[in-house]
């Protein structure tokens, strides 16, 4: 189909999105993820009965922690699409993309490369 | 087993704010069946805490450890060699545990992360009921099963009471009556005759009322 999405989104693989835990949401925006899609099947059709269901809560669990922390739970969302969808997959990188950039780099990516590398009047 | 519930994650950032090493202490027991204070618990919140002092720009070490139980000194002495490093603890234990860990390292700050709420049952996943309140004097065995200090609003030993309307509590409508529940169960068990003999008043020394409780067996004893 020769679809296009940005090149700069990492892939990672579960089996179900049932597996995808709010420590692994978290650990990801603490690695310095700038946003983070879930891409589960669609509402109804999980393999797993509720696996897509589950990650939709934790989803939103860990968009209020989110929030609270002042990272911006919009760098978070889920979204359902079928395996057979790849044009659905391409508008879906591409509208997480979108998102991200609008909101910008993530703080915790910014504070990081802040700690390592000081400005000058900083480092001064 | 005990119940609790995770305290706000504000609340627990407005305790350590001021803090430079900061460690996150969960409990593998109660708390951890009822997904308040347990391993996950403890990786969510101390994520959640470094996301927090990350963006803020404060440089707060938070690190993690989960004890077996807090309730035991042999658990809670597994932190002596690491507890020191830190400035103030966050117990995710319920409140036996985050008491006796203070106890166990007196001269260290410790909060509490949950709050403790009953001792009760999982109706569902992250449903949870009481079912006992530690009377000390278990009188079960005349209710058919169904506890009316636990489960009646008032603790009436001879109830129900005026409050009841089909099979539901005056204090709420979401609460069923204790004593309605016991009657339907004596009712099924054939022993209503349980009702024709009025139940003298309760001792209450044996609960709160007699102060602060302590057991000891010494049979147990070595």
């Amino acid at each position: 189909m020769r679809l296009q999405y940005p090149t700069n989104i990492e892939i990672i693989k579960v089996p179900c999105t049932g597996k995808v835990d709010i420590v692994h949401l978290l650990l990801a925006f603490e690695q310095g993820a700038d946003g983070v899609m879930v891409a589960g099947c669609l509402e109804g059709d999980c393999h797993y009965q509720v696996g897509n269901l589950r990650a939709k809560k934790r989803v939103q669990r860990v968009k209020d922690i989110l929030d609270k922390v002042g990272v911006n739970g919009g760098r978070l969302e889920m979204y359902n699409l079928s395996a057979g969808q790849g044009t659905r997959f391409a508008e879906i990188a591409r509208d997480i993309y979108a998102k991200v950039l609008e909101l910008g780099p993530s703080p915790i990516r910014v504070a990081r490369e802040k700690a390592v590398r000081p400005t000058v009047e900083e480092a001064a | 087993m005990i119940k609790a519930v995770p305290k706000p994650l504000e609340e627990i950032i407005d305790l350590v704010k001021d803090f430079n090493k900061v460690l996150i202490v969960g409990c593998d027991g109660c708390v951890t069946v009822c997904e308040a204070g347990g391993l996950k618990e403890v990786k969510v919140l101390g994520s959640a805490l470094r996301l927090y002092f990350t963006q803020a720009d404060k440089r707060v070490d938070i690190d993690e450890a989960t004890l077996t139980r807090q309730c035991d000194k042999e658990y809670l002495d597994e932190l002596k060699d690491r507890i020191d490093g830190y400035e103030a603890v966050v117990s995710l234990a319920c409140g036996c545990g985050v008491q006796f860990l203070a106890e166990r390292y007196h001269d260290k700050i410790v909060y509490p992360g949950v709050d403790t709420c009953f001792m009760g049952v999982d109706l569902d996943r992250g449903v949870y009921a009481e079912r006992c309140q530690a009377c000390g004097k278990c009188i079960l065995a005349s209710t058919g099963g169904v506890c009316p200090i636990a489960r009646c609003s008032k603790r009436m030993l001879n109830g129900p009471c005026g409050g009841s309307e089909k099979g539901k509590c005056e204090v709420n409508a979401d609460i069923d009556c204790g004593w309605h529940l016991i009657y339907e169960r004596l009712k099924t068990l054939g022993q209503l005759d349980r009702f024709e003999q009025p139940v003298d008043p309760k001792d209450w020394a044996s609960s709160r009322d007699g102060g602060p409780r302590k057991i000891v067996r010494e049979d147990l004893q070595i």
